[in-house]
């Protein structure tokens, strides 16, 4: 402090050298979190966190709401928010579910039906566009809110969920559709490899498609982005579509993985996934938020999901962290935003 | 009068990432005057005051107040020093009253711990009459116009009995009628011996009502003076550093076949039967006061509203407006009057400001061409001398002239042929607006049309080929260049020409 120089250009360069630094540090300062959770968690379980298979363990278990925490950052980015997408996931694995099931099964949803695995595959996408397509509708046709709307599918598409399958598991199911899953390509767990191609999918969707700067330019100032000529209905029903999209194929591989279709799947998701994705940096602010953040911020969750098990502490006390987690990670956001 | 000062900030310093908005800078003002303080956008004047009233923490320097050194952190602390501020951006909530927007946050409270809405109505009307403000504390404030909700925001203002007021560019929403009331208003403040520090961009007022005057270059103090040893020129030179010529360069254009003609455009009680026609090369202003409808016709005609009748022909085709995009596909462009509802995505980057409007032009089959884009945003940059550290700088990091550069630049991607422009220099110092002329005039020479808002009686008389006058929704009148004077278009704009 008692060495600064006169001369005002010096100040000046050293000044913002200095300040990109921290801007540096603050961009990436959740990658930073996630290594730290993982030094610490490694320490503290004796090592048997950062075990290969473990990471695996953590990563397979977290594709689901990654999956959907990359189409929550496009909602989230133009303000919006879809608290129906745990709801979706349960419809599209009992419907799905149902056009996989073998002749061995005891309870059959339709007896006789023998269809190839890709027509169940793209019944769970294609319910999960639809109901967000349906979001997308009461949102920019009846122009209801987003919380609103999407509050009613929250309760409405479980509902479906339930009487769909009697509200009983459709189980029994064919081994093409179980492998979504538990196969694995090259030992990489099918699951990961689906959030991987999603992940970077998405990226490429928000950063170098016109949907995309799109999505930036209503978050930004919807306002100035209709005057600018934006159709900004169908942008964000288009965003509605795709998360709905996501949110079926989390429920194929959730449903895969246990072998079931069950209405109980994705319970409470949507608050994994919305948690995913603002410790990922997207802001409740407007158009500010990353793909690359969300995954990462899916990362933490499942790491903390993980690394909490392996310490044996409650559930309890990991719901309790996982809110304070949450919690901090606003109040970073707001101080980088300020 | 006094000769100590009621306020000494002395060596303040304050950066921003990337940015020194204030570099060793110092401001002295003495009791019972008015201190204006001038310079071009991004001079570092409301950053001064922000720092003054503790929206912002200076880096060094120090602030004497009323003897005092003081440091604040929080705007409440200002306030019970007695420093209050007019923000150049008005905040008021919409839904309450009058007299609840003026004493919110300090509310009478009866024996009960309630609000007394009584007597705060009561204590309005008593400000109100004091001040001669022809206002009703009863209504709800959406209910005002702009103008008179600046007053409200003065009125608050006055109702702390500050020491010191900060006003910030008070004026640029409201009429010369009320422009006369806050300056009779200002005077009776200094004779009672409160300090007024008048933050402006208008030249006229400031050496109507100011005793002294300080200017503030790219973050640095330039002078201070009385204000009677100075004159605009000198002023002007002050401010930018450089001798300014020409304020208002419209060159010679050719004008050319009509471009656009509106035909009997109807909506609400702000557009009524307008009717007019706008040639290439043309500048064509529209003049009148504030809410006289002139930003409803262009946002009609852009389809910002839907006209409930009327047509609209480009090239002599008529062209269907339901949104925006239609009035873009026609090759129509609207550069809107309030820069931060309707333009700037102040949270994106400089690149996606500018290409919010044109990107299908630059993403073929949906995909980002992004080094044609950073090729076009550089060339944009450079031929606008827009000033940012990077493209990919946030839009609200930039000062308001350099803003709205981005966002003319946003419509020039485009690639229009009519070009309309709402307040095009409001808000922006007198180096940018100079630039903003030079841009408008040069794309009239090339052959666009372009129809031109602006409530600045120079600018329209300096750049219009041809003025039409709205009064309450209707045209009052058209003017040619040759015939047009500032009272020709006051009486035409008050809609007194009926004799004429």
């Amino acid at each position: 402090m008692s060495t600064t120089t006169n001369a005002p250009q010096d100040s000046a360069t050293a000044i913002t050298s200095r300040f990109n630094w921290g801007e540096l540090a603050r961009k990436y300062l959740i990658i930073l979190i996630l290594i730290g959770l993982i030094v610490l968690l490694t320490i503290f379980t004796g090592g048997s966190f950062i075990k290969t298979q473990n990471l695996i363990n953590v990563v397979r278990q977290v594709s689901a709401i990654g999956i959907i925490a990359c189409g929550m950052t496009f909602v989230i980015i133009t303000l919006g928010i879809d608290l129906s997408v745990g709801a979706t996931v349960a419809v599209a694995a009992v419907v799905s579910a149902s056009l996989a099931q073998t002749d061995q099964a005891s309870v059959i949803k339709f007896p006789g039906l023998d269809l190839p695995v890709v027509v169940a595959v793209a019944a769970a996408l294609g319910v999960g566009a639809l109901l967000g397509l349906l979001n997308g509708l009461l949102i920019t046709k009846a122009r209801i809110a987003p919380f609103i709307a999407t509050l009613g599918g929250f309760t409405a598409y479980r509902g479906i969920a339930y009487i769909y399958s009697d509200g009983r598991p459709i189980s029994t199911l064919k081994d093409g559709f179980n492998w979504f899953g538990q196969g694995d390509v090259l030992g990489i767990p099918v699951p990961i490899i689906l959030f991987a191609l999603v992940a970077v999918i998405a990226s490429i969707l928000l950063n170098r498609t016109r949907f995309g700067r799109y999505t930036y330019a209503i978050g930004g100032n919807d306002q100035a982005a209709r005057v600018s000529g934006i159709n900004i209905d169908r942008v964000r029903l288009g965003i509605y579509t795709f998360v709905g999209l996501l949110a079926g194929l989390a429920g194929l591989i959730l449903a895969a993985r246990i072998g079931s279709g069950n209405p109980t799947l994705g319970t409470q998701m949507e608050l994994d996934v919305i948690a995913a994705t603002v410790i990922g940096g997207t802001s409740f602010v407007g158009g500010i938020g990353t793909i690359w953040g969300s995954v990462v911020g899916a990362l933490i969750i499942g790491t903390i999901n993980n690394g909490l098990d392996l310490l044996n502490v409650s559930p309890f006390w990991q719901m309790v962290v996982k809110g304070a987690i949450i919690v901090v990670a606003i109040i970073i956001d707001e101080r980088k935003n300020r | 009068m006094a000769d100590e000062y009621i306020l000494r900030m002395s060596n303040i310093t304050k950066t921003f990432p990337g940015v020194v908005a204030l570099n060793d800078v110092h401001l002295d003002v003495r009791p019972g005057t008015v201190h204006a303080l001038v310079g071009e956008n991004g001079a570092g004047k409301s950053t001064l005051m922000k720092v003054l009233i503790g929206m912002y923490q200076k880096d060094s320097g120090t602030v004497v107040f009323d003897g005092q050194e003081v440091d604040l952190h929080e705007t409440a602390e200002g306030l019970d020093l007695g420093i209050s501020m007019i923000h150049q951006e008005l905040a008021p909530v919409p839904e309450m009253t009058v007299a609840e927007n003026i004493y919110l946050g300090r509310e009478p409270l009866n024996g009960l711990r309630l609000v007394d809405k009584a007597l705060m109505r009561r204590m309005a009307q008593e400000l109100f009459d004091e001040w001669s403000i022809p206002l009703d504390p009863a209504v709800q404030m959406k209910k005002l116009t702009v103008a008179s909700m600046q007053l409200v925001e003065i009125a608050k203002a006055i109702s702390y009995d500050a020491k010191a007021i900060i006003m910030d560019e008070p004026t640029s929403a409201i009429t010369d009628r009320e422009v006369d009331l806050l300056f009779t208003m200002i005077r009776r403040l200094r004779d009672r011996g409160t300090a007024i520090i008048y933050i402006s961009h208008k030249m006229d007022e400031i050496f109507k009502i100011s005793d002294e005057i300080t200017v503030f270059r790219d973050g640095q103090w330039v002078l201070t003076e009385p204000a009677s040893s100075l004159d605009i020129p000198a002023l002007i030179t002050a401010m930018v550093g450089r001798e300014l010529t020409h304020m208002f360069p419209k060159e010679e254009a050719e004008i050319g076949d009509v471009l656009l003609e509106v035909r009997n455009l109807n909506r609400g009680p702000l557009v009524k039967d307008v009717s007019f026609t706008l040639r290439k090369g043309e500048i064509l202003g529209l003049a009148g006061l504030v809410g006289a409808g002139r930003t409803e016709v262009l946002e009609t005609i852009f389809g910002v509203h839907r006209a409930e009748s009327g047509q609209i022909l480009v090239d002599g085709e008529r062209v269907d407006v339901h949104e925006p995009r239609d009035a873009i596909a026609a090759g129509m462009a609207l550069l809107t009057e309030d820069r931060r509802a309707t333009g700037i995505m102040g949270v994106l980057s400089v690149r996606d400001n500018m290409f919010a409007a044109a990107l299908p032009r630059y993403s073929p089959g949906g995909m980002v061409d992004r080094k044609r884009i950073d090729r076009a945003a550089e060339e944009q940059r450079t031929a606008l001398a827009i000033k940012t550290p990077s493209l990919d700088q946030l839009i609200k990091n930039l000062s308001g002239g350099n803003q709205q550069k981005v966002l003319v630049s946003r419509w020039l991607l485009t690639m229009p042929d009519i070009l309309m422009i709402d307040e095009p220099t409001r808000g922006i110092d007198v180096g940018a607006k100079s630039e903003i002329h030079r841009i408008i005039s040069t794309l009239a020479k090339e052959g666009k049309a372009v129809l031109m808002v602006s409530s600045e009686m120079p600018e329209i008389l300096g750049m219009s080929d041809r003025i039409l006058v709205m009064h309450e929704g209707e045209v009052t009148g058209e003017v040619s260049r040759a015939e047009a004077t500032q009272d020709k278009i006051m009486q035409l704009a008050t809609g007194t020409d009926a004799a004429a």
